[in-house]
């Protein structure tokens, strides 16, 4: 398995808006997280969304971001977090 | 660009969180989209079906309901695919509601 980022890194959700089935949504895009677990490979979405097999598989990890650094208006507790799965070329570690 | 169905964070209404049962229609809709996708078939994904309730266009998205949704684009990917044609779903429609409407079951 093609594992790129392991628990504890520091990564940034890619701020791209490309046209066709997106997993990662809108309001994550750009933001900055840290990598809570690592689910494993799955086909792409995005290529089996076009009728195509998914190959080469992509690694889906869970991503830990602050509701405060998400929401610019957020009034609850710092420690307050949303945890949000994303697959691995749609992240770059930082 | 943001599509309809990629609303977080955005202001909304209150959800109902009540469970509802579903529908028998509903329940067809659900066993189609299985079939139309099991390793027999594969005629579509569960992805490539997400990608047609996607690109329905804000308007329609909001306007029909989730089973609703799925069957408008499993009828695209359908048509799309060559497996129905138009004319042949719409035969089929009429012959429905003309069973229905002998039937006396179609409230207009």
């Amino acid at each position: 398995m093609n594992v790129e980022f392991a628990p504890g890194d520091q990564v940034r959700v890619r701020d791209d808006y490309p046209p066709g089935h997106i997993r990662t949504p809108v309001f994550i895009r750009g933001k900055t997280g840290t990598v809570t677990r690592v689910f494993g490979e799955f086909g792409n979405p995005e290529l089996l969304a076009i009728g195509r097999d998914g190959n080469p598989k992509k690694t889906l990890y869970e991503v830990r971001f602050k509701q405060c650094d998400i929401w610019p208006d957020y009034d609850g507790p710092g420690t307050d977090t949303i945890d949000v799965d994303i697959y691995n070329h749609w992240l770059e570690k930082l | 660009m943001r599509a309809p169905h990629d609303i977080g964070g955005l202001p909304g209404d209150a959800i109902d969180t009540k469970p509802h049962d579903l529908t028998f229609w509903e329940k067809q809709v659900d066993a189609l989209h299985v079939l139309i996708g099991d390793d027999k078939r594969r005629i579509a994904t569960r992805d490539e079906n997400r990608r047609y309730v996607e690109s329905l266009g804000e308007d329609v998205y909001n306007t029909l309901g989730y089973y609703e949704r799925w069957t408008a684009a499993m009828t695209r990917q359908l048509i799309e695919k060559g497996i129905l044609t138009q004319d042949e779903i719409d035969a089929k429609v009429a012959e429905i509601r003309a069973r229905l409407e002998a039937a006396g079951e179609i409230e207009e």
